[in-house]
């Protein structure tokens, strides 16, 4: 509202020209549009904010038990992006124990055992303890994350999982000072699992983290996605998920959690150590020897087939969060 | 084997041969690809172009051991099936993954040992598919052209280390050991023929 004065006058208040009184049409009009175009350049972000509250209290896939996850306030706990599809999800998957192909493990992994299960805590650790899989479903609040996934193959996923820090677990067994890694020991198990065995890797698949790396919050221990319990080719009853490595670096099907003071020697160093780093964090400036990481294929982005590749993140995009863990290391060194 | 002079037996091969790209152009379309559709086409196109490839070398000790002179009629016909799945999974490969940037393409050539084992087989694939008509036949004479084409010999080993060093991140060696042995066979059977 423009409010002008002219000349002075001694009638005690100065009264602007009625001509020059914005009239309340057009101011009103002014703030509508000041709103309307405020809401717009919000409007995507919230629609999408909307719509995750949704997506919390409504499981989309109805396939398995249900497994709702509560609001995570765990900084990065949210990304914006649009879900990858869950039939992509759960067809689209390496799990060499069922098959190296990526449709394999869909086929395959009913074969698996997902109850009774226990997991084993040992090591460097005040409390070694074996947790069976309903106490450790019990043991914190389920909350539900949206995570970016990126496999060092070069593809990557959206997916809302549901779990909790892994840390809340390392809290409650107190890791000894000497601890400094934990490794992560998945299922071998011949019987169930037809691939176990074959020269592809050494069995059991065993990744591991720095201690600071899994005591991080994005760190997630995980038991279900799509608010469901997890299908048993994404990892079923509980995996790890470490948002800023690439995919392999999220053991599935974990059995063992074991603390050491020595690096852990992971499966796929052991089978190929000039390709993968123990590290592994997603980052687009260090080539794989075999392919460069500086862009990946979305799954299910828009376009099919012709959709533009995007370019990778450094740390997936996490780099806000656990940049810092990596503060003056050399990470084409540690790569 | 009259059947292999049949006026429909031609047709009949080039349908069957034609069959997958057909079916792979539908699925580009109506999102029957799988969760990623690029990876599909390029995977199954550099496939059928190694099974073509097996094909066609398969001709002539098939002619000789059956005695039926009519299986040379297809010969050229897959070979030519051969060139056109690798041209489409060269342009495949270059669309989707590279997103026709030469840079990058010669960039991925230096790189990567596979891909420049493949560009090589595709380098030595493309003259044999330009003079694979009658008049080029008679323009380089037959000694010469039999010469020429006798190129399939270095593309075919080319073809399987390509598939072999692809794999190689896996360690899984299944499909490429199958397709590794079936040539093993088809150029021994060469060698034996000539040796003895």
């Amino acid at each position: 509202m423009l409010i002008r004065t002219r000349g002075t006058h001694d009638d005690g208040f100065i009264h602007p020209l009625a001509s020059e009184i914005t009239p309340r049409a057009a101011y009103e009009g002014r703030r509508e549009w000041m709103k309307r175009v405020a809401a717009g350049a919000a409007g995507t972000a919230l629609a999408a904010w909307a719509a995750r509250d949704v997506l919390a209290s409504t499981p989309a896939p109805g396939k398995l038990a249900a497994l709702p996850g509560g609001r995570s306030s765990v900084a990065g706990a949210y990304t914006m992006e649009k879900l990858t599809d869950y039939k992509d999800a759960s067809t689209y998957n390496n799990f060499y124990e069922f098959g190296t192909d990526k449709a394999d493990p869909a086929k395959n992994a009913h074969t698996l055992k997902t109850r009774p299960w226990t997991v084993e805590i040992e090591g460097l650790v005040k409390k070694p303890q074996t947790l069976g899989i309903d106490d450790l479903l019990k043991l914190s609040a389920q909350e539900e994350r949206i995570y970016r996934l990126r496999c060092v193959e070069g593809w990557s996923m959206v997916i809302p999982w549901v779990g909790y820090s892994l840390n809340e677990l390392i809290k409650r067994v107190g890791p000894l000072g000497s601890a400094k890694f934990v490794e992560f020991h998945t299922l071998a198990d011949r019987k169930t699992m037809p691939f176990v065995g074959s020269p592809v890797l050494e069995w059991p698949y065993v990744e591991g983290l720095r201690l600071d790396e899994a005591q991080h919050p994005l760190t997630l221990l995980t038991f279900g996605m799509y608010g469901e319990v997890l299908p048993n080719q994404n990892g079923a009853p509980v995996r790890l998920v470490v948002p800023w490595k690439y995919g392999f670096k999220s053991g599935k099907s974990i059995v063992k959690i074991r603390f050491t003071d020595k690096e852990p020697r992971t499966a796929w160093v052991k089978s190929a150590p000039q390709e993968y780093g123990f590290y592994s964090n997603v980052n687009p400036e260090v080539s794989h020897p075999r392919w460069s990481q500086a862009t990946e294929r979305r799954i299910g982005d828009d376009g099919g087939l012709f959709a533009k590749k995007r370019k990778t993140l450094m740390f997936n995009g996490y780099e806000p969060q656990v940049g810092q863990m990596y503060a003056g290391m050399d990470l084409k060194k540690f790569y | 084997m009259r059947a292999l002079l049949h006026p429909l037996a031609k047709p009949l091969v080039f349908a069957l041969a034609i069959g997958p790209f057909v079916w792979l152009v539908w699925g580009a379309f109506t999102d029957a690809l799988g969760p990623n559709p690029a990876e599909t086409l390029i995977r199954s196109t550099g496939e059928m172009a190694l099974r073509l490839l097996c094909v066609t070398l398969a001709v002539t000790p098939l002619r000789v051991m059956t005695g039926w002179p009519a299986l040379a009629r297809f010969r050229r016909m897959l070979g030519l099936f051969t060139f056109f799945y690798a041209v489409v999974h060269l342009l495949s490969y270059s669309a989707f993954d590279m997103e026709f940037v030469l840079a990058d393409i010669a960039a991925d050539i230096v790189k990567r040992p596979f891909i420049l084992v493949g560009m090589l087989a595709f380098a030595l694939l493309l003259p044999l598919a330009l003079t694979s008509f009658n008049r080029a036949i008679r323009a380089l004479g037959a000694a010469r052209w039999q010469a020429l084409h006798r190129a399939v010999y270095a593309i075919a080993p080319l073809a399987v280390l390509h598939f072999f060093w692809m794999r190689a991140g896996k360690s899984d060696f299944a499909d490429v050991a199958i397709y590794g042995g079936i040539l093993v066979v088809l150029l021994g059977w060469r060698v034996w023929r000539w040796l003895r």
